[in-house]
């Protein structure tokens, strides 16, 4: 092959050098005036010899129809159906009109697959307020007694082009946005935010909870669906990447993108309602809510990292999702396989009267925003969110700076004052995370883990490393197999 | 006395830089012994039978870095106090510096796009995997590290020819490509003659020497030490001779190797002879008549190869060929010899040689068995002469403490002396012993200066008043830019009362002539 780097070329030339091993080696290079850097390496995959052997066979390959250069084929193919994702947020319609089959009896919940016997104490809250809402049961008993019954069926909200933060409980009367990919066609959705304090997706299900969802199924939902069939539909690129160049990190902060929500949506309400009464409700309820824009920033983000999902060899991560006892990811060369480890529990901040005593595993479908390039990936640019999750405004420009190691590219739509209008990070290569040891950072609410107590804390997660070894291993088995020839 | 490990959890450290933080710990007083290793299988096992492993140390995985303590409470404080310090002392960079640095080749490529060459020291069951990944981003590669299979060597040296790409290595310990020095190696100046070699203290040897005669290097091309093995087939060596036969900065070029199996070395020697250059052939231990007549000569009209017996001799016929004039004959001094070795006992019969360099071991024995017959080796010229136990000499003995039954979980002794200091005084306690035979590398990678440990361990045998001492004989491997300073090593050495020899080779003839009491074995042989 044509080699930019020939013989002869490096004895002419000499050499410039990338040390990787004894740092003293670079010594010698400083005397000489040599070009070198030196790598601080570690021994990939936590020092499993077997997995860095894998981990270079599948690594990137400059030769023309090499394995490495089939999967940097597919990985770009991958990150240009994201990046070309146009989300549009277009519909808001209760979630048994795009699920039927929900009324006999199912409901989708955050995270990989999960019983109702494994789920920790928030799902299990959010599960009970889901049936009483519902009016399939009339106390926490009886719904106790169906959710442990054949008579209910759950399903992972990712299942179903789906997500919804925390316990991401979602029956059949709640309202969804829709969010369609108007580049590729394809649809997501998400629960509507509820707010902050006892609410379902932390696993209360006190009597003002049931309320407080009744109004959204039978206030909120149909208004927000009048202003937006109005509105004819919001982009939601463009408004996150404006509320990027505010200070969010469009996972744990929203002040921005709900800000711009309300300035897009407030005329619309006040043209398609005739009662003023309800349309000022409307807007209290997003003003009241920090967090409103979290759950269409999640379908925006859904809507993406489908696009990019199912292309063979592609190592590149589009579904990162906790049930608060597994974190669970899906590769878009493995399909729809769940690579599952235990959660972790968040380290962060917690307010008064709790600590990390009282939290419950990572839980949520949140990390969608992270898979996407946001949230933790995009700290560095919202330095105010330390306040929420911990750190100091440099630890989040250095974590978003690690998490470049571990990406496949910059996303040029959504860039980051901060660090001189670098994208943010996006398209974790799972390669990548297994040869650096780094794992992606996560912003993440903390719940208690008892039912229907609610948000004890915010912080930072990782998955646990088993998920990413075992997608790579999965991916060789299919790329070595075949896959890419 | 106790024993503790501490667990530093994700805290990867080149071994190189944990024995000097090792050696820095053992310095503290109260501490009875220390020792610092990622916590790997085989770490953990020498851990294990120093009895430096605890629980805690048991528990660790092959990123976390174990610091295993064994002393007095208050020492064991103080090592725990300092450990940290000592740590980012060995650190030149700030640890938000370290944090900010590539972690991984690939990003560190990213991270220098114009690099051509990617030197490679990790621990060798991950070396192969790291070469795989830099050959396929298009870029030469050096392994300095061992302990990788041949299956692996033989898989990435044909990736590397395909894509005419080096792969020097693995266990390539020196290398100088256009003048710059990668891994051990020394300062030479620059000129236009070409080493290729399997054998890393040959090169030094080799270079230093000719740096020495006033000539100089224009890459010298470490090539691994079982490039010329018949299952290697010598595919670094073939294209480092083809590279220097076209490269117009090189004239003459040296091969230097153990020698090779015989298949290989026709193959090689057949590109040798016909790379269009004059080439002189160092297959140390080979039979420079028998290698000859193996060679077919082309139709390039190059003069054919000058096979040599000894580095010395292939330095100053590398010099010959690019200058026209060999370098000056050093002449022995029959009478000073004979004075020093009146100074023997009659029952100082033997040589014992210690040594760092292999190919140095190496080549010393065959000079000599040559004069004194037998020689007894942990890596002897043939297997009947290895020795039983590593630990007791016999008769004349020479020792490659650089060989692994020496260096698994201890530093090169080319970094640390510590074992070589304790052999000097065994041997010198040995009443048969006439000569110890030394050899002392310099250059980047070997110990900063060396002659502070050595000199005063000579003085001592030296001085002993129990009989009579030996005879201490030392060859400086080193070039006069090197960091050490040739000269005021071999001052110092010399100072110490060790007769300074101009070569390995001359410094084994001067031990066989002072052992057998024959003035004229000091002589090069012609």
């Amino acid at each position: 092959m044509g080699s930019a780097h020939s013989i002869a070329a490096l004895l002419q030339e000499g050499p410039r050098v990338l040390n990787v091993g004894v740092r003293s080696f670079t010594e010698a290079l400083a005397a000489a005036g040599a070009s070198y850097l030196h790598v601080e390496w570690q021994p990939p995959a936590q020092g499993d010899p077997e997995l860095s052997r894998l981990v270079a066979m599948l690594a990137d390959d400059r030769e023309p129809g090499s394995l490495g250069a089939r999967m940097r084929e597919a990985n770009d193919e991958a990150l240009r159906r994201i990046l070309a994702a146009d989300p549009v947020w277009e519909d808001v319609r209760p979630a048994r009109e795009i699920w039927p089959e929900m009324d006999d009896g199912l409901l989708l919940h955050a995270g990989p697959p999960i019983h109702w016997e494994h789920m920790c104490g928030p799902m299990q809250g959010a599960v009970i307020g889901a049936i009483l809402l519902e009016g399939w049961a009339s106390d926490e008993e009886g719904a106790r007694a169906l959710a442990a019954s054949d008579r209910i069926r759950f399903s992972p909200c990712h299942h179903h082009g789906a997500v919804g933060p925390m316990a991401g409980l979602v029956s059949p009367s709640m309202p969804m946005f829709v969010v369609r990919n108007t580049a590729a066609g394809n649809l997501a959705y998400s629960s509507l935010n509820e707010g902050l304090g006892k609410v379902l997706r932390y696993g209360a299900f006190g009597p003002e909870v049931i309320a407080r969802l009744r109004w959204m199924c039978d206030t909120l939902g149909p208004a927000l669906q009048t202003a937006i069939r109005q509105l004819g539909g919001v982009q939601l690129k463009p408004m996150i990447a404006q509320a990027l160049q505010m200070g969010d990190e469009a996972h744990n902060r929203h002040m921005a993108g709900t800000s711009l929500l309300f300035r897009a949506l407030a005329p619309a309400l006040v043209r398609a309602l005739d009662d003023r009464e309800r349309v000022a409700a409307v807007l209290d309820f997003i003003t009241a809510n920090n967090y409103f824009f979290l759950n269409l920033a999640m379908a925006a983000c859904k809507a993406m990292m489908d696009a990019g999902h199912g292309i063979p060899c592609s190592s590149i991560v589009t579904t990162m999702a906790r049930n608060g006892v597994e974190f669970g990811i899906r590769v878009s060369g493995t399909g729809d396989r769940w690579f599952t480890g235990p959660a972790a529990i968040p380290e962060g901040v917690f307010l008064p009267g709790f600590s990390a005593e009282d939290a419950a595993g990572d839980i949520g479908d949140s990390a969608i925003t992270e898979t996407a390039g946001l949230g933790g990936f995009a700290m560095g640019g919202a330095p105010a969110v330390v306040k929420v999750v911990g750190g100091t405004p440099e630890d989040a420009v250095a974590f978003t700076t690690m998490m470049y190691s571990i990406t496949w590219t910059r996303n040029p739509n959504w860039t980051l004052p901060a660090l001189s209008f670098a994208g943010t990070p996006t398209g974790i290569d799972v390669r990548k995370v297994v040869d650096s040891n780094l794992l992606p950072l996560i912003n993440t609410g903390i719940a208690h883990k008892q039912a229907g107590i609610g948000q004890v804390g915010a912080g930072l997660v990782r998955p646990p490393m088993v998920c990413f070894t075992e997608a790579l291993r999965a991916l060789a088995d299919a790329v070595l197999g075949g896959q890419c020839t | 006395m106790r024993t503790i490990d501490l667990v530093l959890t994700n805290r990867y450290q080149d071994s190189v830089t944990l024995m000097q933080v090792a050696i820095a710990v053992r310095g503290i007083p109260g501490i009875d012994d220390a020792s610092l290793v990622m916590g790997t299988e085989p770490n953990k096992e020498l851990l294990r039978e120093a009895g430096l492993l605890t629980a805690e140390g048991e528990a660790a995985g092959p990123n976390d870095l174990i610091v295993a303590l064994r002393g007095g409470d208050e020492g064991i404080a103080a090592a725990q106090q300092q450990i940290e310090r000592l740590l980012q002392a060995e650190a030149p960079a700030s640890a938000r510096q370290r944090e900010a640095a590539p972690r991984t080749l690939a990003v560190g490529l990213e991270a220098l796009p114009q690099a051509n060459f990617v030197l490679i020291s990790t621990p060798g069951v991950y070396a192969a995997a790291e070469a795989r990944k830099a050959l396929q981003l298009d870029r030469h590669v050096m392994i300095f590290s061992d302990h990788v299979s041949l299956e692996d060597e033989l898989a990435l040296k044909e990736l590397a020819a395909r894509r005419g790409l080096f792969l020097l290595g693995p266990d390539c310990g020196t290398a100088i490509i256009g003048g710059v020095p990668l891994g051990f190696a020394n300062a030479v100046r620059r000129g236009s003659i070409g080493i290729v070699g399997a054998s890393g203290t040959g090169i030094q040897e080799i270079a230093t020497l000719i740096d020495r005669y006033g000539q100089g290097i224009s890459h010298a091309i470490g090539t691994g030490s079982r490039d010329l093995s018949r299952e290697i087939g010598g595919s670094a060596t073939l294209s480092a001779l083809a590279a220097l036969g076209d490269d117009p900065s090189t004239s003459v070029i040296v091969l230097v190797s153990k020698p090779p199996h015989p298949d290989v070395a026709a193959r090689v020697l057949e590109v040798a002879a016909n790379c269009g250059k004059p080439i002189v052939v160092a297959f140390v231990g080979a039979d420079p008549q028998s290698m000859g007549s193996a060679v077919s000569y082309g139709e390039s009209g190059a003069p054919a190869p000058v096979f040599v017996s000894t580095l010395e001799e292939a330095a100053r016929r590398a010099v010959e060929l690019s200058t026209g004039t060999p370098p000056a004959v050093e002449s022995i001094d029959m009478s000073a010899v004979r004075e020093i070795a009146g100074r023997l006992a009659p029952q100082q019969r033997y040589v014992r040689g210690l040594f760092s360099g292999g190919t140095l071991c190496y080549e010393a024995q065959l000079i000599l068995r040559r004069a004194l017959g037998e020689v007894r080796s942990n890596a002897p010229l043939a297997p009947e002469l290895a020795l039983e136990h590593t630990s007791r000499s016999i008769g004349h003995t020479c020792l490659d403490l650089g060989a692994d039954e020496f260096t698994t979980g201890r530093p090169h002794p080319m970094i640390d002396m510590t074992l070589r200091l304790e052999r000097i005084k065994a041997e010198a306690a040995d009443p048969e012993v006439a000569v110890l035979l030394l050899d002392v590398v310099l250059g980047y990678g070997a110990h900063p200066d060396p002659a502070s440990v050595l000199a005063p361990a000579i003085e001592a045998v030296l001085a002993a008043a129990s009989g009579r001492p030996p005879v201490v004989v030392v060859s400086v491997c080193g070039a006069h830019s090197d960091p050490q300073g040739l000269d005021v090593q071999r001052r110092r050495l010399a100072a110490a009362g060790a007769i300074l020899a101009s070569s390995n080779a001359a410094a084994a003839r001067l031990a066989a002539a002072v052992a057998a009491r024959e003035p004229q074995l000091a002589a090069p042989q012609q």
